[in-house]
């Protein structure tokens, strides 16, 4: 299955400054090990030490937040689009 | 992001003002996004679902969207903007630590006293920079 990863400014020092990139794969996980296999060091920026989603890393399979869906395993079918979105985050404390 | 100056128009500049000053004690936040020349043309806020005074994380399924729009439009990510309504408008630890967005200004709008202050920055891994932050009249139609 392939789908469009769309890739996050701070990530495209690894992917070659692509904002976009092809994966295949049958879930989410598989496209994030298809990334790290492409793109090394890629994965510990979107995933922490457990496997899990770092909390301000979101990541939508199309229209929809996938901690919404099966997580990181949600499936993927070919032609999805899956976006790579840091989180908006801060304030005075 | 090379200019020494942000030239935000009034009209985007009094946007943010407003959407600030609107959900203060709270910290606001938004977009601003830029057409194909780089000229600042809208705002788009985004509720802070932490609805705190000291801290702000937008709203994943707004910045999606929001985000998505600016991509469909064609335009580009200008600027984020928050205000600190209980302090100086200077990146916090926090601020800094959580910039994801290096190509984006950083607008920070100071509530603590009136009239309201906007300053702009740079933030890329971690180092700060500020940039003047310049309000320019809106051209006439």
């Amino acid at each position: 299955m392939s789908v469009v990863v769309r890739i996050p400014t701070p990530l495209r020092k690894l992917t070659g400054n692509q904002g976009e990139v092809r994966e295949e794969g049958k879930t989410v996980r598989e496209i994030l090990d298809g990334l790290e296999s492409h793109y090394p060091g890629i994965r510990e920026r979107l995933t922490d030490e457990a496997g899990e989603l770092r909390r301000f890393i979101n990541i939508y399979l199309n229209e929809e937040d996938i901690r919404f869906a099966e997580g990181l395993d949600t499936t993927v079918k070919a032609g999805d689009e899956v976006s790579i979105i840091p989180a908006i985050a801060g304030g005075s404390r | 992001m090379e200019g020494r100056e942000i030239l935000l128009p009034r009209a985007i500049f009094q946007k943010i003002l407003d959407h600030c000053r609107s959900l203060r004690p709270e910290e606001a936040c938004g977009l601003v996004a830029a057409d194909g020349s780089g000229r600042p043309v809208a705002v788009l806020p985004v509720t802070n679902s932490l609805h705190s005074p000291v801290r702000y994380q937008m709203d994943p399924r707004e910045q999606f969207d929001a985000m998505k729009r600016i991509r469909r439009e064609g335009w580009s990510l200008f600027a984020i903007f928050h205000s600190h309504p209980l302090s100086e408008p200077a990146p916090s630890p926090t601020d800094i630590r959580q910039a994801f967005y290096p190509e984006a200004y950083m607008i920070i709008v100071g509530l603590e006293k009136e009239p309201a202050v906007a300053r702009g920055f740079v933030v890329q891994e971690g180092e700060v920079a500020e940039r003047l932050l310049r309000v320019v009249e809106d051209p006439l139609p």
